[in-house]
């Protein structure tokens, strides 16, 4: 009971904030891992892009067993596939983002001014297509997941750069902290109820994942769906297992969650893509 | 085929050699059922895969629908550095692939 009431304090200490004083990201993103330095002071910051295997031992050794021949190999393959075929134009993937594919993922996700939007890996590959008179992907899996598995790849080794300076980008940074603290579905969860608060505890034969460093390894292959997912494929799962109606992949909720979930992660290291169970 | 459905990795390790390989296949059972059509997917699955060592065989295995889509498969067998390791498979449609490799 204590520990409800301490975590009912602690969500209304962090909602507040939004409420009355604005507090900047920078602000909001000390306290947020200072939370996670208390509750594990023995991982270092580092340690929270590997998910759930930087809290369990022996997942960590099946999940090393797995990364020596890693099942998201194929999907690499296809995604370079993909992004080195001449669309009928002529042109291909890097006309839109670029010669050096190594630089493509850190770029991402980023807040558009102009457009007022935020702009992510997967929308930008699927905008490429329709730019250049191409059939777009399906979002959330497939060929989507494997281009972007292969700039994720390539790009590894980079670090998490989001953050948000004008107004307009802070607003979305806003909207999506909201949805990240907000209670949903029928088990009346929040995303922080789970992978803050809860984060390393167990959930059946699981425990949670650290919602630090979360964008750091996606797209993810994923023993589950024995297939690659794109990051809103799993915010729509996740959305699912607390009985809330998912919103859409690329959704402007999952949009600005995802651009919230990048400033806090800011400064991380992409290991992506990722094996997860 | 351009590139081969094969990725095959060998290791030395504590005398032994480890073989390790994912192959890039289908894996239709044929009991599936295509949602929009309501027909079935036809099967298509791999029905026999071997690996030989020097041309010896070290594991032969008849597979059927109920192995995963995109097969992995490791195993250790007593070996030595040099060996030539050969991994073919051929599936029920009679397709088939082969790579080979050394181990280091």
């Amino acid at each position: 009971m204590k520990k409800i009431i301490t975590s009912v304090a602690l969500l209304a200490l962090t909602l507040s904030p939004i409420v009355t004083a604005q507090a900047t990201p920078a602000e909001d993103r000390e306290a947020f891992r200072n939370y996670f330095k208390k509750n594990t002071p023995s991982k270092n910051l580092d340690d929270y892009i590997n998910g759930i295997y930087t809290y369990n031992k022996d997942a960590r050794e099946q999940w090393e067993e797995i990364e020596e021949f890693p099942p998201y190999e194929i999907a690499i393959d296809n995604g370079r596939d993909l992004w080195e075929k001449k669309f009928k134009n002529g042109k291909s993937f890097s006309s839109c983002f670029g010669k050096d594919v190594s630089k493509v993922r850190a770029k991402y996700p980023y807040h558009d001014e102009s457009k007022d939007t935020i702009v992510t890996l997967e929308g930008t590959i699927n905008k490429c297509l329709t730019d250049n008179g191409e059939k777009p992907f399906k979002w959330k899996k497939g060929k989507i997941a494997a281009v972007s598995a292969y700039v994720a790849f390539e790009g590894r080794g980079g670090k998490i750069t989001t953050e948000p300076k004008t107004e307009k980008a802070k607003a979305w940074y806003n909207k999506g902290k909201q949805f990240f603290y907000a209670k949903r579905g029928q088990l009346n969860l929040s995303c922080a109820d789970c992978h803050v608060y809860s984060a390393s505890k167990w959930i059946r034969g699981d425990n949670l994942s650290p919602a630090l460093g979360h964008p750091s390894h996606f797209p993810v292959y994923r023993s589950k769906w024995n297939s690659m997912g794109t990051l809103h494929r799993r915010y729509g799962g996740c959305n699912k297992n607390v009985r809330a109606k998912p919103f859409k992949a690329q959704s402007d909720e999952y949009k600005a969650l995802e651009y919230f979930q990048a400033v806090m992660s800011n400064g991380l290291e992409l290991n992506g893509p990722g094996a997860r169970k | 085929m351009a590139k081969s459905s094969i990725k095959l990795r060998t290791k030395s390790k504590g005398g032994k050699i480890q073989v390790k390989a994912l192959i890039k296949h289908p894996m239709e059972t044929g009991l599936r059922k295509n949602k929009k059509t309501g027909k079935k997917i036809p099967a298509h699955y791999i029905t026999d895969l071997s690996v030989e060592a020097n041309g010896k065989a070290v594991l032969t295995a008849n597979w059927s629908g109920s192995v995963s889509k995109n097969p992995f498969l490791s195993f250790n067998y007593a070996g030595k550095s040099g060996d030539k390791v050969k991994l073919s498979w051929k599936d029920n449609t009679g397709k088939s692939d082969s790579l080979e490799t050394t181990v280091k």
